[in-house]
This record gives structure tokens, sequence and C-alpha cells, in this order.
């Protein structure tokens, strides 16, 4: 019989410490339902989603049930958008969002992402009217996330596209004001996207995956937060050691989840991306894991190689407890997402710049950072554009969600609720990128590209 | 399928024979049960066999977790595999 001790440690994970299963999130391939006529690929949309991910919710609740183990989010990922934007004669392909939010009202997905466009080397056909019309697609549905990738190691950085993101990050915060900005909580600026990543906002289905597969998101700071609590570590190899062998007990349940899932909706497993992402929920914060490290709070120096170590364990103890891992795991540091990132924020302990070393050696990048209402597209623009270039540079996944406080300045709070959070507004640097955004036109792909 | 009971809470008086009766009253099988004391703290752990159960999985962990709560006992009953895929390689 398996072990009284570790069956109470599964229990205690579970109950005390906020283990979870964060998603589980069906991608579904839209290729086939391309159509010269917006309206007719909306309906075709809005069937073959909802044909295929009909049990999704409730499958997710049985194994809930059955294992005891909780599933938080059920969702969905598409095609990006703009690629069925292309063959479209119309301007109005906000319509593919609203078809997009009807399905994932209709089945009970909490968000369903893809409303995205892959331009890092250039726009195609549809491109273009997608990042036009983002603001108002966001404002306009409920569970619509969109993501737009705009550099890569291989491609460099296409900062045309960066300049239209800033703009974008701005309007949709402003069509948003009254919901407390939350559209720009919606909407991600990626270097280096993976295709296969099962969180939102950034979560789309690749052009390179199959029809319909199952990823899963696993959760668990609290978890590995406790473990290093509980254990005296001597020395900060046992310190990684620890983090390894939480990560993967966490990564083995998720694995048990998309397995069951997969089997269950008869629909290919894709990957368990094994990630620690934390939630607002006192014990389940990145920030106090490296505090419990030995930082006096996060952001203090230190805190970069704290994480960097995170990062690495996490990985290493994950990926030999799934078959198939992806998506972007690690440790994600969203500020208002995460009591102890907010709290050191309020300290003054931690600022833009040091979340920017963070996100050098973190899973992704600046996430959830709430900035003056009074920021210009252009600085919002070279903050991405900083942030592709460690991505570029690094050959990591970076990226930029900022959430502009309309009406609102550095001090004040922006409130979400739920598993967004709330976050003090930040200060950013002083200076006016302004000349440099306009200039336009690409950043070359750097010599790392050059592999072959 | 198997499952496993796990019953944690203040020791007192006849736990076992609540659980067990209750398990019994639904056909499900115990097949091992290990428990321990530490201090006054009662842990115990039945691994059960519920093919033959007469209620639905979710009603037979809400019929337990009812009793759990009635005896001040926290009461968790799970899929077997959670715990073999955890712990074992």
């Amino acid at each position: 019989m398996i072990e009284t001790k570790d069956i109470l440690e599964t229990i205690n994970m579970i109950d005390n410490e906020n283990l979870d299963v964060r998603t589980i999130t069906m991608g579904i391939s839209l290729i086939d339902c391309i159509d010269s006529d917006i309206d007719k690929a909306c309906d075709k949309i809005y069937d073959k989603i909802c044909r295929y991910a009909q049990d999704l919710v409730k499958t997710g609740e049985d194994i809930t049930r059955e294992y005891g183990i909780p599933i938080i989010n059920k969702r969905i990922s598409v095609t990006p958008v703009a690629i069925l934007a292309g063959v479209c004669q119309t301007q109005k392909i906000k319509k593919f969002a609203v078809a997009l939010d009807r399905a994932a009202d209709t089945l009970g997905v909490n968000f369903i992402g893809g409303y995205s466009a892959l331009v890092e080397k250039g726009f195609a056909a549809g491109d273009y009217a997608l990042i036009e019309s983002i603001p108002e697609a966001l404002a306009e549905t409920k569970r619509v996330c969109s993501s737009v990738n705009i550099g890569s190691t291989k491609a460099g950085i296409n900062m045309d596209a960066v300049k239209m993101m800033g703009r974008a990050v701005v309007d949709t915060a402003k069509l948003t004001e009254n919901d407390n900005c939350i559209g720009a909580a919606k909407l991600v600026t990626f270097c280096n996207a993976v295709q296969d990543n099962p969180f939102m906002a950034g979560a789309f289905h690749g052009v390179g995956e199959a029809d319909c597969v199952i990823n899963v998101g696993v959760s668990g700071p609290g978890v590995v937060r406790a473990a290093l609590e509980k254990n005296e570590c001597k020395n900060i190899t046992e310190v990684a050691d620890l983090v390894k062998r939480t990560a993967f007990k966490i990564t083995r349940m998720g694995q048990l989840v998309a397995k069951e899932a997969s089997q269950r909706l008869s629909v290919p497993f894709g990957i368990v991306d094994l990630s620690l992402a934390p939630t607002p929920a006192v014990g389940d914060s990145v920030a106090h894991i490296l505090e419990e490290m030995g930082l006096e709070i996060c952001g203090c120096h230190g805190t970069t190689a704290a994480l960097a170590l995170l990062n690495d364990a996490v990985k290493k103890g994950g990926v030999m407890a799934s078959s198939h891992v992806g998506g972007l795991s690690g440790a994600f540091i969203p500020v208002s997402e995460d009591a102890g990132m907010i709290d050191a924020v309020n300290k003054k302990a931690l600022d833009i710049t040091k979340l920017e070393a963070m996100t050098a050696v973190c899973s992704v990048g600046l996430d959830m950072l709430v900035i003056p209402g009074d920021t210009t597209p252009e600085v919002v623009s070279a903050i991405i554009a900083d942030e592709a270039a460690i991505g570029m540079i690094n050959s990591k996944t970076t990226a930029v969600r900022v959430i502009p406080a309309i009406g609102r300045k550095a001090g004040d709070t922006l409130n979400f609720g739920g598993l967004l959070g709330s976050g003090p507004v930040m200060d950013l640097r002083i200076g006016n990128p302004e000349k440099f955004i306009n200039l336009g036109g690409r950043i070359p792909a750097p010599l790392q590209s050059l592999k072959n | 399928m198997k499952a496993v009971i796990t019953v944690i809470g203040k020791d007192s008086v006849g736990i076992l024979s609540k659980v067990s009766t209750a398990c019994a009253d639904v056909g499900v099988n115990i097949i091992e049960v290990t428990q321990s004391v530490l201090q006054d703290m009662f842990a115990m752990i039945m691994l059960a066999q519920i093919d033959k159960a007469t209620v639905a999985f979710d009603d037979l962990v809400k019929k337990l977790d009812a009793l759990g709560s009635e005896n001040n006992l926290k009461i968790h009953v799970m899929h077997e595999d959670i715990f073999n895929s955890m712990h074992r390689i």
C-alpha cells in the first residue's frame, strides 16, 4: 500500500498549500473554418468549438471530483484569428471575437485565447486589420484573450508592430476604463511566443499543432514555499534539489490529469506546462518562495539570482515527470496576481527596472504591471521593445502585459478582483523614446539566430 | 477502481466504526486500514474497493464529507492513482 506519509503529504498540499491544476486548455485548429464570407466563417468557428469542447468543462469537473485535485480553469485556445481574417474581404473582423466569446459563453469556459497575430517579421493579409481591431474586440467581449508576437530570435523584432501594440494597449485600457481597464489584462505582446501555451492571456493554438489537443498547466508556488519552510536547507544546492523534488511531484499530478482528460475527451495529449503560477491567495506567491530562500523582500539585490535558480530547478524537476513538457514552463512573475510582489512594490523594494532584470531569467516577462494612466503609447511601445530585446537575445519567451490605469497615477491602486488580483500603479523611467519608436522598421535578427 | 479514504481529526470514540459502517451501507469494501494517533490527532487511511458500491462516486464523496463535518473530522475520498502517480516513478 502507499505509505501513510505520502498520502498525508498529498492531501496537505491540496488542502493547505494551494496545490492545483491551473488549467486544462483545449487547443482547436480553425484552419478548416476559413471562409471569405466572415459571417459564414464565424458560424463555422462557433459550431466547431462547441462540437469539440462540449464535454470539456464537465470532464474537468469529473476529474476534480474523482481525484480530489482542484482544476481551476477550463479554457480553449484557437488558431491565430489573423489567418482567418486575411481571407475575409472586410475590415469588421471583430465579429470573430464576438463568435469566440459566444462559444466560450455557451461552453462555460472562462477564457478563450487566440485573437492573435504572428507578425515577428512582417504583416500578412489580416494581421494589420486584426491588430487595429484589438481594442474594440476586447472591450466588447468578456472572455476573449488576445496576443501578438512581434519578435523572435530567428526573425528579429518588427518595430512597426511594436509601435502598433503600444497604441493598442493604451486604446484597450481607455475603452475599458469603466471596468478597471480590464481589457489590457487580456492582451499580451510576445517575443518568441510558444505555440502550445495553455495559460491565458497568451494562449493560442499554433499552426503546426494537430487539429485538437489537450494541454495542461500545473501550478503550486505554495507547495514549493512550504517545502522550503519545512526543510532547513544547509546551502543553495540543497535548495535547488528540494525545489526539483517538489516540482516533480506537482508535475506528476499534472501529467495524470492531462492523460485522464485526453482519454476521456478522446483528444490527443499535447503537453504539460510546468509553471509556478501564483494567485493573490495567501500562501500562493512566487515572491514568497524567493523570500523563503533568504531574501528579506522580493526585489532586493539577489532576487534575480534566486529567481534564476527557482526557474531552472522547476524545469529540471518537472521534465522527468511528464512525457511531453512544453508551453512556458517555469516561474511566472505577474505582479498584481502575487501577494508578495504587490507587497514588495508597495514597500518600494520592487520597481520596473528590477522586474525587467528578473524577466531575463523567469519563464515569461513583464506581467500584470499597472502603469500610470497618462503613459503615452510610445512609452508602452518602448517597454515592449526592451522586453522583446531580452527575449530575442536570450532565446527565450518574453512578453509584456501592462495595464495603463486610466485616470490614475503612481501610488494609486487598480483592483481587478478574482484571479487577476489588484495592482499598485508603478512608476516608470523618465525620458521620451518617441523618436526611436517612430523610426519603425525591423531590428535585424541577432547572431544567435544563425545556428545552421 | 480503488479509492483511498483518509480521515483526519481529533481523536474520539468510535471513529473507525462510524466510517466503516458508512462504507458498508453503500457496498464499499475496505481492503486495508492503517491508523495512527499522534498526540491527540487521529489519522486513518483506508484502501477501499468501490466497484460494487451502490452509489455513484460523487455521492460517496458527499456522504463521507457530511459524516466528517458532523464529527469534526476531515474525510477525503480520492482515486488511488493520484497517490501512485505522485509518489511512485
